[in-house]
């Protein structure tokens, strides 16, 4: 895994007026960074330097119509547009000061520290314990006595395990859709990542599974940098406390999330939550 | 600004900041003729003051109604927001305006019992006016959204202030040198009092009107001459 730099220079103002709110938010320390970040699928350019701080221990909201980029920019983060094929990514990531992009950086456990939940719950057809023990198997990060133990410690900590307890071996798709997602996240933490990324975690689900997801969302803070793609706005809100709004392939405005919902800066930020378009 | 895609609410926003515009000039009306009440000893124009109050009073529920129902139905974010909360505000502002205007329509009926005393009436009446003017020119600034406008009310807060220091002291020279006035005087003064406090109800809704265009506080401190104890 890589080494953490030094403290990460200050060089420069930020880009955008980004830093406005985030000095003055409760939370972390700034988490990730990203400077000038584009993406090319091919000829085609899907995002405009993206420059971004994302705070630690905190929630990020990426919002945006469909097409604008924020799906992109996540997946920046954790390297998945390495396996797009044609997918090109110029300008720097920094996760904790250092580049995501360095040759020497192994994107296999780059994505142990930065997990990904997707918008479809998608449990591997195995049993639930297999589902949550499978990272850890991969990544040799716990024997036999210990794998128990982690996997039950996940299970909680995703709020599932009452529910699974007396199951464990039984297939995880046999689960409902919330705890379907309940047990993917529980997959994402059991290898003790810093970051989990969200891509619209909860589109499939019910208002009531999407309330227990967002609870959990609100509990895994504490430990963990969070970044989630929504469309709904009122999740966003709900959920994070930093926001960053994307259109057309760029970063429009970020802030903090109260911020942005009551007196966003930009014209577009303010059509868009409204709904005057997207 | 850009419509929104959902026509209907578009709609209902523009309702309601059209009735709380409505409720604005009702309540400028009721100010401006409770005066011309007590200037003329209209007796008449009194009593209609009187019972116009409850109008505005369905007014504000009636706002305040579509709000919540806006909040409820539509979840307005960001300058939709604004507007929606600053419709509340600005209808409970005149609602309060309303009620002090019938309330000088009331004392203005009692005045009409006892003598005139024009130089008192005609110092009321400047600063009624300039009331009258400051809530016209607030109103003006929230059905144009203009926010200079706005902090102009704003930062002439002062003026009001000191028209009723000084009938505050004419009063006390009148009650002094003849106690027979004191009953009139006495009515007088709350009905400079409430101007003043109508005043201040101006400049509250011109500090909502700024936030609601600007989604920023007035930030500056307010102008203020109490000089209570010059008194």
């Amino acid at each position: 895994m890589q080494t953490k730099l030094a403290a990460a220079p200050e060089d420069g103002p930020m880009h955008l007026s980004i830093d406005r709110a985030t000095a003055a938010a409760p939370v972390g320390e700034i988490k990730i960074t990203a400077k000038d970040v584009a993406v090319f699928y091919g000829e085609k350019q899907a995002l405009f330097d993206v420059s971004l701080d994302i705070p630690g221990n905190s929630v990020t909201a990426f919002i945006g119509p469909s097409g604008c980029g924020k799906s992109t920019f996540l997946r920046c983060i954790n390297r998945m547009n390495d396996t797009i094929t044609g997918c090109r990514v110029t300008g720097r990531i920094e996760l904790d000061g250092g580049d995501i992009n360095d040759k020497k950086i192994d994107p296999v456990l780059l994505r142990a520290r930065v997990g990904m939940v997707f918008q479809k719950p998608n449990p591997f057809p195995k049993s639930i314990f297999e589902n949550v023990a499978y990272g850890l198997r991969i990544h040799g990060l716990a024997n036999k006595t210990e794998m128990g133990d982690i996997v039950e410690a996940s299970l909680k900590r995703a709020g599932l395990w009452a529910e699974v307890a007396d199951r464990l071996h039984q297939s995880g798709s046999g689960l409902s859709g919330g705890q379907q997602q309940r047990l993917v996240i529980a997959r994402a933490i059991a290898v003790s990542p810093e970051v989990i990324l969200m891509d619209e975690p909860c589109s499939a689900l019910d208002p009531i599974a999407t309330a227990r997801i967002e609870e959990l969302i609100d509990e895994l803070r504490s430990q963990y940098c969070i970044v989630i793609v929504t469309h709904s706005m009122a999740q966003a809100a709900r959920v994070s406390q930093k926001t960053a709004f994307f259109h057309m392939g760029k970063l429009v405005e970020a802030g903090r999330t109260d911020e942005m919902f009551t007196n966003p800066r930009d014209s577009r930020t303010q059509d868009y939550i409204t709904g005057r378009f997207g | 600004m850009t419509e929104h895609t959902v026509k209907s609410y578009e709609d209902e926003l523009n309702t309601l900041m059209a009735e709380c515009a409505r409720m604005g000039g009702q309540a400028e009306a009721q100010v401006a003729d409770s005066l011309e009440a007590v200037v003329r000893r209209d007796q008449l124009l009194a009593s209609t003051v009187v019972s116009r109050d409850e109008k505005l009073d369905a007014l504000e529920a009636e706002i305040e109604r579509k709000a919540i129902r806006l909040i409820a139905l539509r979840q307005p974010l960001a300058n939709d927001l604004r507007r929606t909360v600053g419709a509340m505000k600005i209808a409970h502002n005149l609602e309060r305006i309303g009620d002090l205007a019938k309330n000088i329509a009331k004392r203005s009926l009692v005045l009409v019992e006892a003598e005139p005393m024009t130089p008192l009436t005609r110092s009321i009446e400047r600063m009624g006016r300039l009331v009258v003017a400051r809530l016209k020119s607030v109103l003006d600034a929230y059905t144009g959204s203009d926010v200079e406008r706005a902090i102009a009310v704003w930062s002439r807060d002062d003026e009001v202030d000191e028209h009723y220091n000084s009938l505050f002291r004419e009063l006390l020279t009148y009650m002094m040198a003849d106690p027979r006035t004191i009953t009139a005087c006495a009515h007088l003064l709350f009905i400079a009092k409430n101007l003043e406090r109508i005043g201040d109800h101006a400049t509250n809704i011109a500090e909502i009107v700024h936030y609601e265009i600007t989604g920023e506080d007035m930030t500056a401190v307010r102008p203020k001459t109490d000089d209570l104890t010059a008194a």
